[in-house]
């Protein structure tokens, strides 16, 4: 009963979310405030109507409901509590549900909060986003749906795919769609605001902290994504240049352009037009990503085959909502204001080259991405776009974009003095030539691709310490008067800077853990050692026992340096009798500044099993720098809950200076 | 690799065998630079039963098979560009996970510079024209608004 009103709850959501999608829109060109107004309960009410469905869906997976085909399939009543939640979303139908509960989350925050929006861009915006939940929920009850019963009911369930079941992986979906889904909304305000020919610093400050909402779940979600490669695939890797990886980088690549974009268009009132675009964009990445990535086409082209009817409609969706939005932008562009002039020196300056690079990267991974599939159906030929390709041209993109990270926030608006602000960074400079050559007196064989990464690195961590300082007038000033200072810099530098500073510890854990690491593989007996990195390692031997869902293979490993008191580690191998799969589970000793990473392999038949041993410096710094910048995603956020009431304020003032100048 | 996993597993794409532990300590040669030659070269070749993985990284069957083939290439006196054509003719160009530059691949290599430098040198172009008025007030509007508030109203 309670499963049929959850499916019944989704079918009305869909109802409510096309009545959102058009009654609004209509209200807008008649000029009618009561049905544009009701675009805000529409919103709420499908968020309420998809929430429940999300409920009772979740509520089916806790209590193992085998008469619900996607509980049976997913799950198992052996399998620990947390899974049962988590494993919601580790399905197809219930990570569409995770989507479109995004989706209708965001389009519920701007019905619930969204009451300084002019009545008619509330109204559009929102009809938009009810359009998305329109299309998406169409698709789940069509094709995907997560209600669907079974009878007779089976006994027992089928397990979920052990690899999910994981704690790290349990919250990386959530933070990633939300990111994801996230700019759903920016692209809805993108459409809004294309419709209704205006876009200025007004909007850009109503669309700023949106997107800096998703960017930072997206930030959170890729990072975990990494974060649980590296410790379960058990050699060590954190970043495969996947296509699935890529298709979340590419909305990232492309958000990342968006915040510092909208940030111009707030404060200068140039780059509109580039703006909007860059809003279709990165939703229009977001969609093909989850959807065509996920579709399997990248693996074969004809694996549409195997599930037409879905494959189809994402085509269609995909193509409505790119094509859509960027035909009413062909034909809207001509009308926006062109923005103001700046020299290419300058903060706006640096900022269209960050935005000229990363989308350049972002059109780098896509083709990367993509090009096996077009060779494919133009030539026949298959080829491998792998590792190789991305580290020869993504990652030189890059580089210019982190020397510029450090100077652009120094230069000024509208005309800058790079010679002027060279002479400000010199300490971050004098520090990005001292760190490699203090590097390379420690190890005179290191390559110098590392040597330049090092240089890299501390120029951007010691280029936002540098502004910092200067912001508060360190050693100019008594040292009481800099930490009032300090203090007393706006939220949004304090997050520019904590951001920026992230992606210099980010590029340390990089470069340090690729260039300086080591690997050890050995088949040990039990009583036998290895070295690595200063570090002894005794294999003390391999117990096996039953837990919960798996059979476990647990090695004991005892890892001594001249200098610490031993540290013993258990890395395991797992068997899961229902879901007939194995995974590693690899044990990690970390101290912020190394990861020793022990991973169990195949037994050789002899009382031998292969282990592997890695030592991974700086590694952790990859998952520090990553949480920092979303850390100063959310100290802007703060800063802009502050001044979304000021303009309010100020509109009179601004309408009197307008009136007394006509 | 990683997330692929994860979504596959969400497709509900059954994953062939566990997960991927690369090289093994039997296949190992006892001369470490012929060893370290390999081990490059196996970074650079596709397991191709396999997803997106090098035989480096794969455990699959295929993968130790050519992680040993391409030892005994070595240890006969090949180079590396002899082992790599050697197992180009013999798996095709699906095998190198570095796509050779060629008619096929050319616009996969030289977009990326092509979108650097062509984009960089248009927006350079732009700027030259329109280039700010130095007699231009430096404030947007609303920034005017802001210091005719502040002016007016002197604290």
């Amino acid at each position: 009963m309670l499963v049929e009103i959850g499916h019944f709850a989704l079918i009305l959501a869909m109802l409510v979310a096309l009545v959102q999608g058009i009654v609004p829109l209509l209200g807008a060109l008649v000029r009618s405030r009561a049905l544009m107004d009701l675009a805000r309960p529409a919103a709420l009410l499908q968020f309420g109507l998809v929430a429940l469905a999300f409920a009772v869906f979740m509520h089916a997976h806790i209590i193992s409901d085998f008469s619900v085909r996607n509980v049976f399939e997913n799950s198992h009543t052996a399998k620990p509590m947390i899974y049962k939640v988590t494993g919601v979303w580790g399905s197809h139908e219930g990570s569409m549900m995770l989507w479109v509960f995004m989706l209708s989350l965001f389009g519920g925050l701007v019905g619930a909060f969204g009451r300084g929006l002019p009545t008619s861009l509330r109204a559009r915006t929102l009809a938009v986003q009810g359009l998305l939940g329109f299309g998406t929920l169409l698709f789940i009850i069509a094709t995907s749906n997560p209600f669907d019963r079974l009878f007779p009911t089976p006994a027992d369930g089928r397990d979920l795919n052990p690899l999910l079941q994981d704690p790290g992986l349990a919250f990386h979906p959530p933070f990633l769609y939300f990111g994801y889904v996230g700019f759903s909304i920016t692209y809805s305000f993108a459409i809004a605001a294309l419709v209704e020919g205006r876009v200025g610093a007004q909007w850009a400050r109503w669309v700023r902290p949106w997107a800096l909402s998703a960017w930072c779940g997206l930030t959170i979600g890729i990072a975990m994504g990494s974060w649980w490669a590296y410790y379960v695939l058990g050699w060590g890797g954190w970043w495969y240049w996947d296509p699935v990886e890529n298709a979340s980088f590419m909305p990232w690549l492309l958000g990342t352009a968006l915040l510092h974009s909208a940030a111009v268009v707030e404060k200068r009132e140039t780059l509109q037009r580039w703006t909007v675009l860059l809003a279709i964009l990165t939703f229009g990445m977001s969609l093909i990503g989850t959807f065509l990535v996920r579709s399997g086409v990248l693996t074969s082209v004809h694996s549409f085959a195997v599930d037409p009817t879905r494959g189809v409609f994402i085509l269609v969706l995909i193509a409505l909502v790119i094509g859509g939005g960027l035909l009413l932008y062909a034909v809207r562009v001509p009308g926006l204001e062109i923005g103001n002039p700046f020299a290419p020196v300058s903060r706006e300056g640096a900022l269209v080259l960050n935005n000229l690079l990363l989308s350049a990267g972002m059109a780098t991974v896509f083709l990367g991405t993509f090009y096996p599939l077009f060779a494919e159906v133009w030539s026949g030929v298959k080829l491998s776009v792998g590792p190789q390709f991305f580290d020869a041209t993504f990652v030189p993109i890059l580089i210019p974009g982190i020397i510029a990270m450090v100077i652009g926030p120094v230069l000024a608006w509208r005309r800058g003095n790079l010679g002027a602000v060279l002479r400000r960074l010199s300490p971050a400079l004098i520090g990005a030539f001292l760190a490699p050559a203090v590097v390379f007196l420690f190890d005179r064989t290191a390559p110098p691709a590392g040597l330049a990464g090092v240089a890299l690195a501390t120029w951007a961590m010691l280029g936002v310490l540098t502004d910092l300082a200067d912001r508060a007038s360190l050693a100019r000033l008594p040292l009481r008067a800099t930490w009032r200072r300090l203090r007393h810099l706006p939220r949004g530098t304090w997050g520019y800077a904590t951001a920026h500073f992230g992606v210099g510890v980010l590029i340390a854990g990089i470069v340090v853990s690729t260039t300086w690491r080591s690997e050890r593989i050995e088949t040990m007996r039990a009583g036998d050692s290895l070295e690595i990195a200063g570090r002894t390692l005794r294999f003390v031997g391999v117990t096996e026992s039953d837990v919960a869902n798996y059979h476990v293979e647990r090695a004991q490993i005892i890892a001594e340096r001249p200098d610490a008191s031993p540290m013993t580690l258990y890395p395991e191998r797992r068997w899961y009798p229902v879901a007939r799969s194995r995974t590693t589970n690899t044990a990690i000793a970390t101290n912020g500044f190394g990861d020793l990473y022990l991973a169990l392999g195949d037994p050789d038949g002899q009382g031998g099993w292969v282990l592997r041993a890695y030592y991974n410096p700086l590694v952790p710094w990859i998952w520090f720098g990553a949480v920092l910048a979303a850390l100063g995603g959310l100290v802007s956020l703060s800063d802009r809950r502050l001044r979304v009431r000021l303009p309010a304020a100020r509109a009179p003032v601004a309408a009197a200076v307008r009136a007394v100048d006509s | 690799m990683g997330l692929r996993l994860l979504f596959a597993a969400m497709l509900l794409v059954t994953l062939a065998g566990p997960p991927a532990r690369a090289v093994e300590p039997s296949e190992r040669l006892a001369d470490s630079t012929l060893e370290a030659r390999a081990r490059a070269l196996s970074k650079e070749l596709r397991c191709l039963v396999c997803q997106n993985q090098s035989i480096d990284e794969s455990n699959a069957d295929l993968a130790h098979d050519l992680r040993v083939l391409l030892r005994q290439r070595l240890v006969a006196g090949d180079t590396d560009q002899q082992v790599l054509d050697y197992l180009t003719a013999r798996y095709g160009v699906f095998v190198l996970l570095e796509p050779p530059f060629a008619p096929l691949t050319w616009l996969l290599w030289l977009t990326p510079p092509a979108l650097v430098l062509g984009g960089g040198g248009l927006l350079l172009l732009r700027a030259r024209r329109r280039r700010p008025d130095p007699t231009a007030p430096d404030l947007t509007q609303d920034e005017s608004a802001r210091a005719a508030l502040l002016l007016g109203e002197p604290r």
